[in-house]
């Protein structure tokens, strides 16, 4: 089974000029897999068509977890496991949890959150990100279109791209290797390369 | 893409309040409800006794309250007296947090709150009556009534070798006494009017300017400036005489800051509110969903913020249980009647807000912010209800048509003067220099 993937990437200088493209290439009706920019653009989401995040709902369990957590580990340490009192007040005395309720709360939040945002973006452990272009951690916006998950022709997408004023356009390649990256071969490339190059081309 | 949105061409920036008939009538009708209430809750105290007689026996110690207090014996024009006291405080809260909310933006840079700024700018306009009227019922209280509300002004307190000393009381004289008290009193209303007249005056003058300018920001920005430091002074040291003196013997660091946060909430949902109903009347078409969300993220921080320092107070003292300490609490949480108080106040300001304002969605419904906003309103009275009235009428603490008549009286006033004041100049700053990041304001 040929897993190798084929992508066309458009490379913008301008946001305008992208968020006309991006909204133009939706209209033609060609699926835009991600664009890529060094800073966040505020309306590229509602172009791009984006659904709200699911991460506020994440949150929310995460505290709960956190504050459940937070009240049985304290009845159970201070009201079974080892009965103390303290200030004469009694055994489980729940003003007394609440600030360790409250900052485990905080803290489940705040970490089940990152974690469930990295896992989501294809950035969890020993995962090595594919890059399209590395530019546009630096001053290009880089637009990336899945051609195996487009029904047009590899010329007609970029016949689009190109009256959408995109200022490069190119095919980029995945062979399976590079889509299925292992953290061992990102060491030894690590090794090999130095860090500002990682397991596949980074510039055509 | 700002270039996209920034033809205000179907921004109407000239519009103008009128203080219409309709609004007027509702205001009216309010104030009627209000006026029969209170007259039907007078009746029912000084034609039946105070009625609370049950609760007075199911108050702990019975007897104690009155043993340290020294009171005058109870007559029911008390919980008059008290009650005027109570919405002096709430709605001097709510008139000083509109002025304090215009001058947050303008120290902070905030764009986004230029389409909205007019109605906390016009809440200031109530300083003056409200000003009075706390001037008033303390001047009545202590120079003509009962000593309700402040126990320390009677005198024989403070004379030694008699039965009424209170060495205690004695030791605080230097600053609690009745001429440095009303001194404050001025210094900090009269503060407070001047500065809003001030940011008032500069604000109208850039309406009378042909185009954008930031001449009279950076005027505001400066008198804002001045007034926050003012504010942080003045808001705490008037929680100090105006609230927490009523407990005479007792004391809290925290008190100033619960009282602001319990104020500034209040404020924030009255702005939202004022707001909402503007937008229903057809007004502020240019005032979107993302506005409504900012302010209603303000509710939702300051209901926390408000939860922090309650529970901070209470928690030191309920840990550390030194009896001067938790004599405060003692007197709400032992109390059959205050107690039920004190668990709705908890629920109603912190577990509600908290709970309904969380998604970004239920800031963004005009319905359920309205009715988090005037949910979050009547919590907080009942927090200042629960500040004020358990020290001052002890076991004798009522709720009844007397309240809710009185409160509604005051809300009519502070409706009817800050509509009138509103009416008085257009409803947006069209020569603001942040006026265009307001209109375009989106997130």
């Amino acid at each position: 089974m040929e897993t190798n993937k084929h992508f066309l990437v458009g490379v913008f200088n301008d946001q305008d000029d992208l968020l006309h493209a991006v909204e133009h290439i939706r209209h033609k009706g060609v699926k835009i897999h991600e664009v890529y920019t060094p800073y966040p653009i505020h309306t590229l989401e509602h172009v791009l068509g984006y659904k709200r995040s699911w991460m506020p709902k994440a949150a929310f369990m995460f505290g709960a977890l956190g504050t459940t957590c937070a009240i049985t580990m304290q009845s159970w340490m201070l009201g079974y496991d080892w009965p103390m009192i303290i200030g004469g007040k009694s055994f489980i005395a729940i003003p007394d949890f609440v600030p360790v309720t409250f900052e485990t709360t905080v803290l489940f939040a705040a970490f089940g959150m990152s974690f469930t945002f990295f896992v989501s973006q294809g950035l969890g452990l020993f995962k090595v990100p594919r890059i399209f272009d590395i530019r546009a951690t630096d001053d290009k916006l880089v637009m990336a279109i899945d051609l195996g998950k487009n029904k047009l022709a590899e010329a007609d997408i970029k016949a689009i791209l190109s009256e959408s004023h995109a200022d490069e356009i190119y095919r980029k390649d995945f062979t399976d290797a590079e889509n299925n990256p292992t953290f061992m071969g990102y060491l030894i490339d690590l090794f090999n390369n130095g860090v500002t190059v990682s397991g596949r081309k980074l510039i055509r | 893409m700002k270039s996209e949105h920034s033809h205000h061409t179907d921004h109407n920036l000239d519009e103008r309040f009128v203080f219409s008939d309709g609004v007027r009538k509702t205001i009216f009708i309010i104030l009627g409800l209000g006026v029969v209430f209170f007259a039907i809750g007078i009746a029912m105290l000084a034609l039946g006794g105070s009625g609370h007689d049950a609760h007075a026996l199911a108050f702990s110690g019975g007897e104690s309250g009155s043993v340290d207090s020294g009171h005058h014996g109870y007559h029911w024009t008390n919980r008059l007296v008290v009650n005027f006291w109570h919405n002096n405080i709430y709605f001097v809260g709510i008139t000083i947090v509109g002025v304090f909310f215009v001058a947050l933006q303008y120290a902070a840079h905030a764009g986004w709150g230029v389409l909205v700024k007019r109605i906390p700018e016009a809440f200031g306009g109530f300083l003056p009556i409200i000003g009075g009227l706390i001037l008033l019922v303390f001047v009545v209280d202590a120079f003509v009534g009962n000593h309700v509300l402040f126990h320390w002004v009677d005198p024989s307190l403070y004379i030694e070798n008699t039965p009424n000393y209170d060495p205690i009381i004695a030791g605080k004289q230097a600053f609690l006494n009745t001429p440095f008290f009303i001194i404050r009193m001025l210094l900090f209303l009269g503060g407070w009017y001047a500065f809003y007249l001030a940011i008032r005056k500069n604000s109208l003058l850039e309406d009378l300017e042909k185009h954008t300018t930031s001449k009279y920001f950076w005027k505001i920005k400066t008198i804002s400036t001045l007034f926050i430091i003012f504010f942080a002074l003045s808001s705490s040291m008037s929680a100090w005489d105006w609230v927490l003196s009523i407990d005479t013997h007792w004391f809290s660091t925290m008190f100033g800051w619960y009282v602001f946060a319990s104020w500034f909430v209040t404020g924030a949902a009255t702005i939202t509110l004022g707001v909402i109903f503007l937008k229903e009347m057809g007004y502020l078409k240019s005032v979107t969903e993302s506005h409504l969300h900012d302010l209603g993220k303000f509710v939702f921080a300051f209901s926390v913020f408000w939860t922090y320092i309650w529970f901070s107070q209470f928690l030191l003292i309920y840990y550390a249980n030194i009896p001067e300490e938790t004599a405060y609490y003692l007197e709400r949480l032992s109390s059959d009647y205050y107690s039920k108080f004190f668990f709705v106040n908890i629920f109603l300001n912190f577990f509600f807000p908290f709970l309904s304002l969380m998604t970004r969605d239920a800031k963004r419904k005009v319905g359920i912010l309205k009715f988090v906003c005037m949910v979050v309103m009547f919590g907080h009275w009942l927090d200042f209800y629960l500040m004020i009235t358990p020290g001052t009428l002890k076991e004798n603490g009522g709720f009844g048509f007397l309240e809710i008549g009185l409160a509604m009286i005051y809300l009519a006033l502070f409706t009817f003067v800050v509509a009138k004041n509103l009416a008085k100049s257009p409803l947006i700053a069209k020569n603001h220099p942040m006026l265009e990041e307001s209109l375009n304001h989106h997130i």
